[in-house]
């Protein structure tokens, strides 16, 4: 459903995407994991066009998206939700407001059926009686928890999730684990989340890739890649400091 | 003398792409004004932010740059024995210049500053990311709505401005200094004409349009974190004065 061909992408002398080729089944779960800094946040807006690759090409449901103007991008973009790593709620709305922006900007329904719509969404992701409450109101876990329901609201084929664990205790960190599993198999949209949770994104993902010096080095189904034996794999995965990758450079 | 050539050229070329791409985004914004205006809700919202809360400090501001003009005028205009042409020396000053340009000045102090610290916020928390993830354009939502509104409601500050800067003159001129007050007002309808009126309305609609064009823009490609915000905001200010003034002294030279 996803393909990325030879995708570069650098900044300035730096180059973060290097060659890069993966591709992305529908309506699983992937994890893109690997070391901090390596690129994984910019290689998931490359999927979602908010970037454009120097070279190489993004294709969508057989569409190659670097090659798409405006209005083509913005097309391709209404099959996908995103939940950002800071969740990026608007900040001069409330949680309702929050939630019901993209139904009020891009459908014709009712006042009565967004706040029933709105409501459905956040009780999917467990929140009630904080419709009134703006996002500085929040904790970390309720904000990617509206995050997700807004995301979730115009029934997307594709969620992108950035580090949506990031910051969080453990208990949070689990629960939203498991609200991603829960929607996933509601609704069956595909996913693809960047994380750096070993062990627990296994316990929820359908296939891993490792993203690593701008190349994915190790691809494949979960239980594969749990036992993979490349020597950057096995290191990350058992959060050793020797090994290939060099913490202090 | 090898290097400096290269280092003037590049910042040549640095200035120029700045000035392509503030052009650039200048068309983009006008482009989405016509094709996708934005609901006007959120239009409504901008006229009340960037005009009805502009209105204290309008007036204000208009009072006391009156009152000056007054007393000033009044000093000036009494050496000749000309004291009655005190209103028409005020009406003329405000209507023609100080009205737009001070209106302006005040607007982006207020308003503008605001808008590129809001559109630079959203910008590096993410928020435009999240526009666009929806599929819906950022610059119906953040940058049309502002400019439409900063074009209806500078004029009509400016307006504002003008009247209460009269009455500032003439609280000082009539109350205080003695001028007769027909005279006062006998004079300014004497001296002011609809071409005077009309320069100072298109003075005002265009440095609406500045204002919103320099400070969305410097939201919109703020730099990292709260430091590149209060560097954008900053100069959005500076940018935006600057503007206004150059631009003033070009309509000035046609429309006199």
């Amino acid at each position: 459903m996803i393909k990325l061909v030879n995708v570069c992408k650098s900044f300035g002398s730096q180059t973060v995407l290097n060659n890069l080729c993966l591709e992305i089944p529908k309506g699983e779960i992937t994890a893109i994991i690997g070391p901090s800094g390596e690129g994984k946040s910019i290689l998931l807006k490359q999927l979602i066009g908010l970037q454009r690759p120097e070279s190489g090409q993004v294709i969508v449901d057989g569409l190659d998206i670097t090659r798409l103007g405006r209005s083509g991008l913005n097309r391709v973009r209404e099959k996908f939700g995103m939940l950002f790593q800071n969740a990026a709620l608007f900040d001069s709305l409330t949680v309702f407001e929050n939630v019901a922006f993209p139904l009020e900007e891009k459908t014709r329904l009712t006042r009565e059926q967004i706040r029933v719509k709105v409501h459905e969404a956040l009780r999917h992701v467990g929140l009630g009686g904080v419709d009134h409450k703006y996002p500085d109101e929040l904790s970390g876990g309720m904000k990617k928890r509206v995050g997700l329901a807004r995301a979730l609201l115009l029934d997307p084929q594709i969620i992108l999730f950035d580090e949506p664990t990031t910051g969080l205790d453990p208990i949070i960190r689990r629960a939203i684990h498991q609200l991603i599993a829960e929607t996933h198999r509601l609704f069956g949209y595909t996913a693809v989340i960047v994380s750096h949770e070993i062990p627990q994104i296994f316990d929820i993902s359908h296939r891993v890739a490792m993203l690593f010096q701008g190349e994915i080095i190790e691809e494949g189904p979960t239980e594969e890649f749990r036992n993979s034996r490349h020597p950057v794999v096995r290191q990350f995965i058992d959060g050793s400091l020797d090994g290939p990758i060099q913490f202090l450079k | 003398m090898q290097r400096l050539i290269g280092q003037l050229g590049e910042l040549t070329l640095a200035t120029l792409r700045d000035m392509g791409k503030m052009l650039t985004f200048l068309a983009y914004a006008l482009y989405t004004v016509v094709r996708r205006p934005g609901r006007p809700v959120h239009i409504l919202k901008q006229l009340h932010f960037i005009g009805a809360k502009s209105l204290f400090v309008i007036c204000l501001t208009a009072a006391f740059t009156g009152m000056v003009l007054g007393l000033q005028g009044y000093y000036t205009l009494a050496k000749f024995g000309s004291e009655g042409m005190l209103g028409s020396a005020v009406a003329l000053s405000l209507i023609r210049e100080l009205g737009p340009v001070l209106t302006a000045f005040m607007v982006t102090g207020r308003a503008g500053s605001a808008i590129t610290a809001e559109i630079g916020i959203m910008k590096i928390t993410e928020q435009i990311d999240a526009l666009k993830t929806m599929a819906l354009e950022p610059f119906k939502y953040l940058v049309s709505p502002k400019i439409i509104a900063a074009v209806i409601a500078v004029p009509l500050l400016c307006g504002v401005f003008d009247v209460v800067g009269i009455f500032g003159g003439y609280v000082v001129g009539v109350k205080l200094l003695g001028v007769n007050p027909g005279t006062y007002f006998y004079e300014m309808e004497k001296s002011v004409v609809a071409k005077d009126v009309l320069s100072g309305f298109v003075k005002s609609v265009s440095f609406g349009l500045i204002i919103s064009w320099v400070c969305c823009y410097k939201g919109y490609y703020a730099g990292h974190g709260a430091e590149g915000v209060s560097r954008a905001t900053t100069a959005a200010v500076v940018m935006s004065s600057v503007l206004v003034l150059i631009w003033d002294y070009f309509l000035t030279s046609v429309l006199l």
